[in-house]
């Protein structure tokens, strides 16, 4: 199930570093919001990996190079613009496949159907935030501008076809870049101008090419597991 | 008579009135009139509270990338999540009484408004997640199903809302011990180090002993506090000991037995100057718990002012 494990990763991932948030927030509620998404994200994780194996397992003891998610969700999570940047793209990708997903009769259909509630939560909470800081002061907006200029290089791989999901991904790209396109304008940004892929070839997380920080934040992640083989929670 | 006479003599009538009604058990709501003293009194402990929640999420989060298992993880984050919410709920109640939540961070950050002594405690390993759900947000409830029926309106029914959710996170707590303890080895070892840990630091929540508590009489005539504090520790006390034999766990005490003439679980002599210490800013996470707070806060400024800047330009409610 390559499809259940690079969706499930990329939930599973981005939940992880929304987690990180908590207690560092710029305000009261913001950690409601933020611990809100990476409770969701971690829910649909938990399906998807359990579609593939068990979730633990998968979790926990899989290295690096076994992780198929995308490079976006795994960046760092740099100040609250980059953040939002990272949200704003990925919950907008998100979305538009899961109600694509949704709307098929692949087996990914009834995740697909409860989770693109939470997944439009998520994307309106992510334009909102865009639409502040871009909109706000001028050093929101610099801030704003310079967390969608240094993720922009991970947003091609986002529509490299995932063998399993039956998704027109030509649709969904186009979508996407119309939608984000629109709420840059709105934010009074616009959209980078740089290359949307890494030097590697696109589908580098899908293949389990991953960036530097992914390890480190693996190591942190699975290190109680691991110190107790076996041992149930 | 002269306008001077006539104020004094409708504060008069106004406490008269307010007095009857906490006599009636009846609830004061944020319009009504209140000595100053009681708004003061209100707007310390509430506002204490409020951070308490805040700063109580910081030894909680400190696992939540470290979660052994996503089961635990999600349950871990839901709570730190409620902690924020109860946050909310509490500044809001401390805003009818004239305050505001900007006013109370900045108390805090100064360090000029406290938080409870218990987070100032480090979480060393995942057991101390539950030692935390089970002894401290048990000794918190038993703390705050009083505070349901305190005389203030809108803390009354905050209180209502967040017992409810405490009383989840300590079953929650309670059962993520029991897994351990009823698990490996070093799970189990991992467990009781983590009791041993918090048992003391949990009694301390209650406050100092009746005869040095500060507030405790006035509190108690104005109907906010309704037990005093060594009678909540002995309540408390005798509900963990039983609770404790069915984790299979010990409670660092080799005092603690019961006592069948006062039908109570007497107990050890608690540290208090190891109690003044930490309230006095010389607990092992004290600053570093502050500073935390005070960075995100700081760090944050720049978004605050952002949405600010959008609301003002485009109408919209400030966040």
């Amino acid at each position: 199930m390559i499809a259940a494990l690079a969706l499930g990763d990329d939930a599973l991932v981005l939940s992880h570093r929304l987690g990180e948030w908590a207690g560092h927030a710029p305000v009261l509620e913001e950690e409601v919001a933020l611990a809100n998404i990476a409770l969701d994200l971690l829910g649909q994780a938990r399906v998807l990996l359990s579609m593939a194996g068990d979730e633990d397992e998968l979790a926990y003891l899989r290295e690096e190079r076994a992780f198929r998610n995308l490079q976006l969700v795994e960046q760092p999570n740099g100040d609250f613009a980059h953040t939002i940047a990272r949200q704003l793209y990925f919950s907008t990708y998100q979305e538009l496949l899961y109600d694509q997903l949704a709307a098929g009769s692949g087996p990914f259909a009834p995740l697909a159907a409860k989770a693109v509630k939470e997944v439009t939560y998520h994307r309106d909470h992510a334009e909102h935030w865009t639409l502040r800081l871009g909109d706000g002061t001028a050093e929101s907006h610099e801030r704003m501008r310079a967390g969608l200029e240094a993720l922009w290089r991970f947003t091609g791989e986002l529509f490299e076809p995932v063998e399993g999901c039956e998704v027109d991904w030509t649709a969904l790209h186009d979508g996407w870049l119309t939608r984000i396109g629109d709420v840059l304008a709105r934010a009074t940004l616009s959209l980078p101008e740089g290359p949307r892929h890494t030097a590697w070839t696109a589908g580098g997380g899908r293949q389990g090419i991953h960036t530097e920080s992914f390890g480190r934040m693996l190591a942190e992640m699975q290190h109680l597991h691991r110190s107790h083989p076996g041992a149930t929670w | 008579m002269t306008t001077m006479a006539a104020d004094a003599a409708d504060t008069a009538a106004y406490e008269a009135v307010f007095d009857a009604a906490l006599a009636a058990e009846e609830r004061i709501e944020p319009r009504d009139w209140m000595p100053e003293e009681y708004r003061a009194s209100l707007v310390r402990q509430i506002a204490q509270h409020a951070h308490s929640e805040i700063i109580g999420m910081q030894p909680e989060a400190n696992w939540i990338t470290r979660a052994p298992s996503l089961r635990r993880k999600a349950i871990l984050i839901a709570k730190v999540q409620d902690e924020a919410g109860h946050g909310l709920y509490l500044y809001s109640a401390a805003e009818t009484l004239g305050t505001s939540r900007e006013e109370l961070l900045d108390k805090l950050h100064a360090g000029r408004q406290k938080y409870s002594s218990i987070f100032n405690y480090p979480t060393l390993t995942w057991a101390d997640v539950g030692a935390i759900g089970w002894l401290v947000d048990g000794a918190a409830i038993t703390n705050q199903v009083p505070l349901c029926r305190c005389s203030y309106g809108p803390y009354a029914r905050a209180m209502v809302r967040i017992c409810k959710e405490e009383s989840f996170h300590q079953r929650q707590g309670f059962e993520l011990l029991l897994a351990l303890s009823q698990g490996t080895e070093e799970q189990h070892a991992m467990a009781q180090d983590a009791v041993d840990r918090w048992w003391w630091p949990s009694l301390m929540m209650f406050g100092p002993p009746d005869d040095e508590s500060a507030h405790s009489a006035q509190s108690m005539a104005w109907k906010i506090k309704r037990h005093s504090n060594d009678e909540l520790r002995q309540r408390f006390v005798d509900i963990c000991v039983p609770q404790a034999e069915a984790l299979g766990l010990t409670l660092p005490d080799p005092d603690l037995r019961w006592n069948e003439t006062r039908e109570h679980y007497d107990f050890g002599p608690i540290d208090w100057d190891e109690f003044r210490q930490v309230l006095r800013g010389n607990g092992p996470c004290n600053e570093q718990r502050l500073s935390q707070r005070r960075r995100a806060h700081e760090e944050g400024a720049w978004v605050r002012e952002a949405a600010a800047a959008y609301a003002a330009k485009h109408g919209e409610a400030r966040s």
